[in-house]
């Protein structure tokens, strides 16, 4: 089945008493990479949440449409700021997470947790503990449970604002290669991460918020660092980000 | 590194041991307390030997009054962890209950068990249980609501049921806590089965300790109490290796902790 787009209508979210937005609408192409931007507390965390249906502390609301018409339940992959590797299964154990979770892994879940590894460069780890990784190990490794799933949304909140610049800049290639295809949502709090990996930047900005649409360097993904298209929109987007809003 | 881990995990508390026995000895060469308030080691030595028989009879009953009450105990207690976190409306019934238990006196308790079980081995073994139960049950509920709820996020879009979440996400994550718990109760159980044998036995380390001293039978009286506390360092470095194997991942973290 191919990837669907999303459809986000009348979005709001309440913290106390405070609307962060109110009636926000948002279109994620199918097979497209989104950016989401934003300042802290923005609510831009709050609004990849609800678009995967997960529990929300505030009072919120969205009406969540695909452009196939199917539910997406099933067809969705989480990756968040932390890797989330559970201590008590090996690396490829944490691979195949799901599999565990529900059952028992198959030899075909244990295959496929092996190539997955391979793919992205950590087929000599996979008996060891998660303990033993680096942060940018495990970061790879959250990143092949991800695409375990086979999902074909993948919603990313901040998944490598944890690591160290060079780490995120290989983590860049590799992502932009292993989720080629996939209806990707990316909150990032990093500009050239944005310009380097999205097909289309959203802000999230103002009071309550809008959603300001940004254009993106030409070329394909990861665009290279020294483009010097990337460099001036990444000065376009600070200030974007920076500005206040004249609503 | 092997050897000096080995030799700090093994010859450090030989030597408190040693060190604990010459102070003894020590005391009473300086005070010259009388045998019959505090017998020497040597004295205390010699009856293990010698009524080695004694001891192994009355010591077998209170090993199984322990492990019984230690396997009831835990199985119990997780059993009311586990329903604790599953079902909310338990949580307001037994969660006040849990705690009126915990205030009730052990010691008054276990007259009013004897009344209603006998002078036999299962109002000792129920004692074992209530002191091991509550520490098992609160780290663990304690545990099960502390998932991390990164976990139960990708529970959620993994779409796990609620029962699936609890034993696969929660339980796991809940096994640091809970060992705890487990080690608190393993300590503590001897307690619960000698108070049971104080207030009423006819069997047991608990009945011949306090026989023995009404006998001025000092030198047996402390060979049953290094007897006791034998078990309690073996159950307890016992549960210690058994959450070891049970949590692999933490294995080398706590040696190399040292």
């Amino acid at each position: 089945m191919p990837p669907p787009g999303l459809l986000v209508r009348q979005a709001s979210l309440i913290f106390g008493d405070r609307p962060l937005f109110h009636d926000l609408q948002a279109c994620f192409d199918a097979s497209s990479w989104t950016c989401l931007l934003g300042r802290s507390g923005s609510g831009k965390s709050s609004l990849l949440r609800m678009i995967a249906s997960l529990k929300l502390p505030d009072n919120h609301h969205i009406d969540l449409e695909t452009s196939d018409g199917s539910p997406l339940t099933g067809r969705l992959a989480w990756m968040a700021q932390q890797d989330l590797l559970v201590p008590w299964q090996r690396v490829a154990g944490n691979v195949m997470l799901s599999a565990h979770w529900r059952g028992r892994p198959t030899p075909a879940d244990r295959q496929r947790a092996g190539q997955l590894l391979e793919q992205v460069g950590l087929a000599d780890k996979a008996d060891q503990w998660p303990d033993e990784l680096s942060g940018g190990q495990r970061q790879r490794v959250a990143l092949a449970r991800t695409l375990f799933e086979n999902a074909s949304v993948v919603l990313m909140d901040e998944p490598f604002s944890a690591v160290d610049a060079i780490t995120r800049l290989e983590l860049h290639e590799l992502a932009s290669r292993l989720l080629a295809n996939r209806t990707v949502i990316m909150v990032t709090h990093d500009p050239l991460e944005a310009l380097r990996l999205a097909d289309r930047i959203l802000i999230l900005k103002g009071e309550p918020a809008r959603l300001v649409s940004i254009g993106v360097p030409e070329g394909s993904r990861p665009r290279p660092l020294d483009d010097s298209e990337l460099q001036r929109r990444q000065a376009e987007l600070v200030t974007q980000l920076r500005e206040p809003d004249h609503d | 590194m092997t050897d000096r881990l080995g030799w700090s995990r093994w010859m450090r508390p030989l030597l408190a041991l040693v060190v604990l026995v010459a102070v003894w000895q020590l005391i009473l060469t300086l005070t010259g307390v009388p045998r019959y308030i505090l017998p020497s080691p040597m004295a205390v030595c010699r009856a293990l030997i010698e009524q080695r028989g004694l001891l192994a009879h009355h010591a077998g009953i209170t090993a199984i009054e322990i492990v019984a009450g230690l396997i009831g105990g835990i199985l119990l207690g997780l059993a009311t962890a586990l329903a604790l976190a599953r079902f909310r409306a338990l949580r307001r019934t037994l969660l006040p209950l849990l705690l009126i238990s915990q205030a009730i006196p052990l010691f008054a308790l276990a007259p009013i068990l004897m009344l209603w079980l006998g002078y036999g081995i299962g109002p000792k073994i129920l004692m074992a249980m209530v002191i091991i139960y509550f520490p098992v049950a609160s780290t663990g509920y304690d545990g099960l609501r502390q998932t991390p709820q990164g976990w139960l996020d990708l529970a959620r879009t993994f779409g796990l049921s609620r029962r699936q979440r609890l034993l696969k996400v929660q339980l796991p994550a809940a096994l640091p806590s809970l060992a705890s718990g487990l080690r608190m109760a393993a300590s503590a159980a001897p307690i619960g089965a000698v108070i049971g044998e104080w207030v009423g036995s006819s069997q047991g380390l608990g009945y011949l300790m306090l026989n023995a001293n009404a006998r001025l039978q000092i030198d047996l009286m402390f060979a049953a109490l290094v007897v006791l506390v034998a078990f309690a360092l073996l159950l307890y470095f016992g549960v210690d290796a058994a959450l070891r194997l049970a949590m692999p991942w933490q294995q080398d973290r706590i040696t190399t902790d040292d």
